[in-house]
């Protein structure tokens, strides 16, 4: 069976079993590998994506429930919520090893398109599903609120 | 892991001789450090400035060469900003690439290999690289003299741009051409510290764009090929034990599976892409043998460290009799303390990938000591070491997990790739992937521990004697890196920041005793001093309390010749306002410890939930690590060590019941998370001392910090870790 979804923007055909995880066709069939594997369990984050700008985690989304939809991943994230995280991110130098920040930035992403001006409380509530062993968390949640402002100026 | 390595082992002997020569070679690594190590100049007509450090390009790009592996504490960042400074480099120009594995140039200089550990990247390094680019600053000056036939003394870098009053100016890429066939000066001049343009200034890290874009070939995960086969490896559920029989049938029958290969770790499963590795992986019927295995749960564990420290050990310290010091005192304080197995949980989890075409290797992996990573593939193989060649790529975090002894994922490649030469295959690359669940249940944990302390008072509230036995097991017992790192059979990891203190605390001995279990066991950032500062600090504690002195107040008191230290305390106090009450529902501790050769004092404030639980509010810490070369990365480093303490002594423990590990990802090693982190202030001591380490050293006070703030509340110090079993979490 194939599965015919759009990512960032391209029609894609994905030729993999519909019950394995979208998490691995898009780093081994399409070979977009800024989409991370933590945990495999929905438990850390580092592999959100988005589905219709809603983030989820990609490694429990079958290939199966995707036909036809629209995800965007990092490599294809863009919009003014997007450019002013990923300017925040970097003003602030967040990433350490930065291999949980692609999860953190769609995550953010997502946050600030539905929410500009988030209140800590907010972004506990968003960002708590994105784990980061580097412990950036503080610059995280700073770098949240520049991006908010950015967005606002 | 290394009890399964047994066998391997022995069949790497020759791997551990050459090891130790060269750690014997330790003294040429030294001699290294004094003299720059470089590359003969080049011949005329060379278009390219290249030396062992640092690459200059024609197209105006500088490169410097990491000799240390990135796994997230900005070492690249540091390097290049020693280079740029000493070079006259603008920011927009530089780059990094890691260095190839060669310990003739690359050495740490504190190893005498290469390597990354010990927060010691900066430590070793801050001659060595300023050195290159003052040498490279001198042979682009002497390029433009020649070119320009103009004095040498005339010219002027700055920004990247060489120029001359007489209006004459070029590029350093322009130049390199022309510098790469200068001298290499023997003795290249460094500024002084009053012309530093980069250092001490935050010099934005190389690596942060890539990392929020998600580019591609960034780590050892990302690693691709058109012809890659991915790979996973059923381990053993038990340490020690070992495949009995196997039956591949159904897993082969997998669509994607290639092929499926013992390997002295376990059984592994090659496949066209990582999900098939997986699921094909769970259609192996292995039967283990288990005759040799750890079987015991981690209370009976427990139990036997606990019965070991109530007897003497190995003498770590002696200042003399202590028992008769005890015995002598109005009052003995006593205490028993338990630290769990604790897993390094790197974001990304561990992996290797290789290509062995029969005669030569070549590898990718975050190599943390490169040269036990290709000593160990060069002897599997069979190859000389030449024929292997290692790439070091970013590492998605390690806290110590990439640096082992035995290089077991590194050997699981060896092994896999030499098994499928052996079995005709076309020599493919293939990367062994481990799972989030191989990654937490394979071992190589802090290693669990139990202390006694006692600690005698007089009549003057002085103390008088402080004897402290700890067990464990030897992180480095039965490595390698026994010769280097043992004396008399003891293991001073274990007891650093204790048998060391500074505080003068009458009598004191130190005894340790050695637990055997196959359970193998590794550093966790900050190593013995994640057990040792919390109980020196929380004892510190108990000391005041019970003389009614204040905490800060007694810790200068005890503190002997230590300014540095008495400065970083100090300095935390002052600005957490330690004076003055703290505000209305929250408590303060406080935690001071060196460690790496640096100086931390935190201050936590915590307030507890209606529920009685905690939350750490803030953290205010004062750091001295010599010069601060990057501020910010400093700051960043602290944070980050103070955030993956607090989560450890939270609620992260690894328990085994019957041998076998419960917490395997991380629904139940609960990782701290974003709502759990308090709001924290660095502040960083100004110093003209010699660079030393910030990886680690935020790590170690944060536990005892926040145990001093319940005990503040509550009157009461949890010994027995993590905070979640005494119902804090
Ligand atoms: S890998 Fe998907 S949440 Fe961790
Ligand atoms: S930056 Fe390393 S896990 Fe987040």
């Amino acid at each position: 069976m194939s599965v015919t979804l759009k990512i960032n923007g391209e029609t894609r055909t994905l030729n993999a079993d519909p019950d394995s995880p979208l998490l691995w066709a898009i780093r081994d069939e399409l070979g977009m590998t800024g989409t991370k594997f933590g945990c495999g369990i929905a438990s850390c984050g580092a592999c959100t994506v988005h589905w219709d700008g809603v983030p989820i985690r990609s490694c429990q989304t079958m290939v199966g429930d995707v036909d036809g939809a629209e995800i965007t991943t990092i490599e294809g994230v863009n919009g003014k919520a997007a450019k002013a995280i990923q300017a925040a991110w970097n003003e602030l130098d967040v990433p350490q090893c930065g291999y949980c920040q692609s999860g953190q930035i769609m995550a953010a992403t997502a946050l600030l398109s539905e929410t500009p001006k988030p209140s800590d409380e907010d972004i506990d509530a968003a960002m708590d599903g994105n784990v980061c062993r580097c412990a950036t968390y503080a610059r995280i949640r700073k770098a949240i609120h520049v991006a908010a402002d950015k967005m606002e100026g | 892991m290394l009890h399964m390595l047994q066998k391997p082992l022995e069949a790497q002997k020759p791997s551990r001789r050459t090891f130790l020569k060269m750690s014997a070679g330790a003294v040429g690594g030294l001699v290294i450090a004094m003299n720059l190590p470089r590359a003969a100049k080049a011949a005329a007509g060379s278009s390219e400035f290249a030396q062992p450090f640092v690459h200059i390009r024609p197209d105006n790009t500088v490169i410097v060469l990491s000799k240390h592996l990135d796994k997230g504490q900005g070492t690249a960042t540091g390097l290049t900003t020693l280079v740029a400074d000493e070079l006259d480099a603008s920011y927009e120009q530089v780059a990094v690439e890691f260095a190839p594995s060669n310990p003739q140039v690359y050495a740490n200089t504190l190893f005498g290999v290469q390597g990354t550990g010990g927060s010691t990247a900066m430590a070793n390094s801050f001659i060595q690289y300023r050195q290159a680019g003052a040498a490279a600053k001198a042979m682009i000056v002497a390029a433009a003299a020649q070119k320009w036939g103009v004095p040498a003394g005339e010219i002027t870098v700055s920004n990247g741009v060489v120029s001359h009053p007489s209006g004459n100016s070029a590029s350093l890429g322009e130049l390199a051409g022309l510098a790469a066939e200068q001298d290499v000066p023997a003795e290249p001049v460094l500024k002084t510290p009053d012309k530093w343009v980069y250092i001490g200034k935050s010099f934005p890290r190389l690596d942060v764009r890539n990392k929020t874009i998600g580019a591609p070939n960034t780590y050892t995960m990302d690693f691709q090929r058109d012809d890659l086969l991915v790979a996973t490896v059923a381990r053993a559920p038990r340490f020690g034990g070992e495949v009995k029989s196997f039956d591949a049938s159904e897993a082969k029958k997998m669509p994607g599976v290639v092929s499926v290969f013992q390997i002295p770790h376990g059984i592994a499963v090659v496949a066209k892409s990582t999900w098939p590795a997986i699921k094909g992986r769970e259609l192996l019927e292995i039967e283990w043998d288990d005759s040799e295995a750890e079987t015991r749960s981690s209370d009976a564990m427990f139990a036997e460290l606990k019965d070991m420290t109530a007897k003497p050990g190995l003498k770590v310290r002696e200042d003399g009799d202590v028992d008769a010091a005890l015995e002598a005192s109005a009052r003995v304080l006593e205490a028993d303390y338990e630290f769990p197995f604790l897993a390094h949980g790197a974001m990304e989890p561990l992996d290797a990938a290789i290509q062995f075409d029969g005669d030569t290797a070549e590898l990718w992996l975050g190599s943390q000591l490169q040269t036990v990573d290709h000593n160990v593939a060069a002897t599997i193989l069979g190859i000389g070491f030449e024929k292997v060649k290692i790439n070091t790529l970013w590492a998605g975090g390690s806290f110590g997990r990439r640096a082992q002894a035995d290089s077991h994922p590194v050997a699981e490649v060896a092994f896999l790739a030499k098994a499928m030469q052996a079995a005709g295959m076309d020599p493919a690359p293939v990367k062994i992937v481990w799972t989030r669940e191989d990654d937490m249940a394979g071992g190589y944990y802090r290693p669990m521990s139990a202390h006694k302390v006692k600690v005698g008072l007089d009549e003057n509230n002085s103390v008088t004697g402080f004897k402290y036995n700890i067990a464990a097991k030897s992180i480095i017992k039965g490595t390698p890196f026994e010769a280097m790192l043992m004396k008399d059979g003891v293991d001073h990891n274990m007891t650093e920041g204790a048998h060391d203190t500074t505080y003068a605390l009458g009598v004191m001995n130190m005894d340790q005793t050695l637990q055997e279990t196959k359970v193998p066991v590794l550093w966790w950032r900050s190593v013995g001093h994640t057990h040792t500062a919390y109980v020196m600090e929380t004892m510190i504690d108990r000391i005041a309390k019970e003389t009614g002195k204040d905490p800060v107040a007694l810790r200068l008191e005890l503190m002997k010749d230590d300014p540095r230290k008495a400065n970083v305390l100090k300095l935390a106090a002052e600005k957490a306002g330690w004076d003055t009450p703290a505000p209305e529902g929250r408590h303060r501790g406080v935690a001071v410890h060196k460690s790496f050769g640096s100086y931390v004092a935190e201050v936590a404030e915590i307030s507890f939930r209606e529920d009685g639980t905690i939350k750490v509010e803030k953290v205010t810490a004062a750091v001295d690590c010599g010069t601060p070369i990057n501020p910010d990365n400093i700051r960043a480093q602290v944070e980050g060590g103070i955030g993956y303490g607090l989560g450890a002594i939270l609620r992260n423990q690894v328990t085994l019941v019957d041998g076998v590990v419960e917490e395997t990802n991380f629904d139940t090693y609960e990782p701290l998370r974003i709502s759990d982190m308090p709001e924290i202030d660095v502040h960083i001591v100004a110093s003209n001392e010699a660079p030393t380490g910030i990886g680690e050293p935020g790590t170690p006070p944060i536990g005892p910090a926040i145990a001093n703030a319940i005990a503040a509340a509550k009157g009461e110090w949890v010994t027995t870790l993590p905070l979640t079993k005494a119902g804090l979490v």
